[in-house]
């Protein structure tokens, strides 16, 4: 049990920044996750903690230990790769108990040791078979046994479930989390999948470039999205994003052909402090925070319909607003008809405004 | 008419066909049987009358059976150790270190070796063994095998190593293990096919070699089987075809029996990439 501290990390492959001025406390007990696109440095950022990359600068905290030019093997950590890393020519029992055999615990412990992870993950059965004789799940349930066999400090998961199909992958995500929660050890999380990362993390890091870009709970960073990459990222539609010109001394926002009074808008003195006349912004709404109207509104955004697609529980229209397409979420199984022409009403209070460079204004 | 081109394209195809096998498989037929032949002549012919006279013969030159039985086995097997031993390490090193240029340094080595044991460094090999005083001695004869064979054997078991993803040792050093551990207890089980075909190759080579040997060394009780064969040669310079046959099948049995016996265990394949 430790907390994690990165303080200023970077590491330089060549002239690539592939981790670029990084600093993350992860709490102890904390299930963390590592949130970005591919080449984001997420993956880089967990080998640093691992110890299989050295940083280009800043230190690296495991507990009170400085562990930044540390061997892996000294730094108490236990990890899972994104291909597992079964010894393939190993019994899956011999995999599950090589971090114990290369420490020197006595052959009965080990046994016992073992014995218990297996079952915990319900793969006793499985002991003598080779990794090549087990399916994707067992396999990722084998790899997980092998990191929690020796009680280390913190636990790393480098994409363990990108490998498993849709249904399986939601099933692991239950039991990883049933189980961090039940041991109770600090783990870092990397993922691609936005909705994964919602579901396992307490907080989560959004990276990109090399740089962390927002840090909170899944709840804070969904709701409060801090850039529109960000915004963009997380949500599945994610937010809209609609260009749009602030018309100061006019008292309105327009978008495309149409305009929003600014007494709709709660951010009004914020906007008129900060930005400048005929300022290009961008309005942030998430789909499910807008109301659809099938008849002329006031405060609402004129669109042509395009498509609706049922899912289920819910519905998705998308509705094209000039050229930009933009999804609303309605709660409803029965999707409505497609008609011409629809009123999109944004919640006020779920509205963002962004600059140019995508930063929040608030 | 149409039919007729493609049936005399297929005819002429599988002359063709017969022709290469013909090619290759007299020579191996011809070895087959003209040791059991008690009049042996350069015509593949199937014996009227089989006998083992031939190998009782042979069996009694106690000279040609030493070479096979005692200077072959240990030219082969040092070779095979050493070239082995080096070509796995090092290609495990140029596989996972940064080094920068690595892949030049492969080619190099490559050019490089196939000058080693050729005609053309004849003189000067002669010349530093000398130098080392390590003419007429098996060692030298096999150091010369190891620097001529490694950067080829490295070449192949690169190929194996780069197939083994590195999440396998990067899983076992965060599990807690040395470098060095590492490659003993992760990597070089699963090299293992790759060292098999290293040493099955350096083995035949350096068993069925003549030209290093045959500089290298005087006296006659270190002569390996590819210069000991001329015991069965007349003082006038003519083999006598029956021995010299029956001689040569007994050379050409243990690379055989050793390379079905590796490929019937492991597989034998120049590729790398792990079985899961």
């Amino acid at each position: 049990m430790a907390r994690v501290v990165l303080d200023h990390v970077s590491k330089h492959f060549g002239t690539v920044k592939a981790v670029d001025d990084v600093s993350l406390t992860i709490e102890d007990g904390e299930f963390f996750a590592l949130l970005g696109p591919s080449g984001c440095g997420k993956t880089t950022t967990l080998r640093l903690v691992a110890g299989l990359e050295l940083p280009t600068a800043g230190t690296i905290h495991i507990g009170a230990r400085d562990v930044t030019a540390l061997a892996p093997r000294e730094r108490d950590v236990a990890m899972v790769f994104q291909d597992y890393a079964l010894y393939p020519h190993m019994l899956i029992f011999d995999n599950i108990g090589y971090p114990l055999k290369v420490r020197g615990v006595e052959k009965n412990e080990l046994c016992a040791r073992v014995t218990n992870a297996a079952r915990s993950l319900e793969i006793d059965h499985l002991l003598d078979r080779r990794p090549g004789q087990l399916s994707g799940g067992q396999q990722q349930r084998a790899a997980v046994a092998r990191a929690v066999v020796h009680h280390a400090q913190v636990f790393l998961f480098d994409e363990p479930l990108s490998n498993l199909d849709a249904k399986l992958r939601v099933e692991a995500r239950g039991f990883l989390k049933h189980l961090q929660h039940e041991i109770g050890i600090t783990t870092i999380y990397v993922t691609h999948d936005q909705a994964e990362a919602m579901a396992l993390a307490d907080r989560l890091a959004i990276m990109d470039r090399g740089k962390v870009v927002q840090v909170g709970t899944p709840q804070q960073v969904y709701r409060h999205p801090r850039t529109t990459f960000v915004a963009s990222f997380l949500g599945n539609p994610p937010m809209n994003l609609l260009p749009c010109r602030f018309e100061r001394t006019r008292n309105r926002i327009r978008v495309n052909e149409v305009t929003l009074s600014l007494e709709y808008v709660p951010q009004a003195d914020t906007l008129r402090a900060r930005v400048r006349e005929d300022e290009e912004l961008i309005l942030g709404i998430r789909p499910e925070h807008i109301t659809l109207h099938t008849t002329e509104t006031v405060y609402a955004i004129p669109g042509e319909m395009y498509v609706t697609q049922p899912l289920g529980a819910e519905s998705l229209v998308i509705v094209r607003v000039g050229d930009t397409p933009v999804s609303v979420r309605l709660f409803t199984d029965e999707p409505p008809q497609l008609v011409g022409r629809v009123w999109l009403q944004p919640d006020p209070k779920r509205i963002f405004f962004y600059n140019r460079n995508g930063e929040l204004i608030e | 008419m149409r039919r007729l081109r493609k049936f005399a394209g297929s005819v002429l195809f599988y002359l063709f066909v017969i022709f290469v096998t013909a090619f290759y498989a007299l020579p191996l037929l011809w070895l087959v049987f003209t040791p059991f032949n008690p009049r042996a002549t350069l015509a593949v012919e199937i014996p009227a009358q089989p006998t083992l006279d031939n190998f009782r013969e042979v069996f009694g030159n106690t000279f040609a059976m030493r070479a096979i039985g005692q200077n072959n086995l240990i030219l082969a097997t040092g070779t095979m150790v050493g070239v082995t031993l080096i070509a796995t390490l090092t290609a495990y090193a140029l596989s996972r270190a940064r080094v920068p240029g690595r892949d030049y340094l492969s080619y190099i080595l490559i050019l490089f070796s196939s000058v080693v044991t050729g005609t053309a460094a004849m003189v000067p090999i002669f010349l530093i063994i000398s130098a080392m005083r390590l003419i007429d001695t098996h060692l030298g004869v096999i150091l010369v095998f190891i620097g001529g064979y490694v950067p080829s054997a490295i070449f192949i078991m690169r190929d194996f190593v780069d197939g083994i993803p590195r999440s396998y040792e990067e899983s076992a050093l965060v599990s807690g293990a040395t470098p060095w551990r590492v490659f003993l207890d992760v990597a070089l089980p699963l090299v293992r096919p790759g060292m098999m075909v290293i040493a099955i190759w350096a083995f035949v080579h350096a068993w069925g070699a003549f030209l290093v040997p045959f500089v290298l060394l005087r006296s006659p009780e270190n002569m390996p089987a590819s210069t000991a064969i001329y015991s069965f040669y007349t003082e006038a310079g003519t083999p006598n075809i029956t021995l010299v046959s029956a001689y040569s099948l007994l050379y050409a049995l243990p690379v055989l029996v050793l390379y079905l016996l590796v490929n019937w265990r492991y597989g034998f394949r120049f590729f790398g990439g792990i079985k899961r």
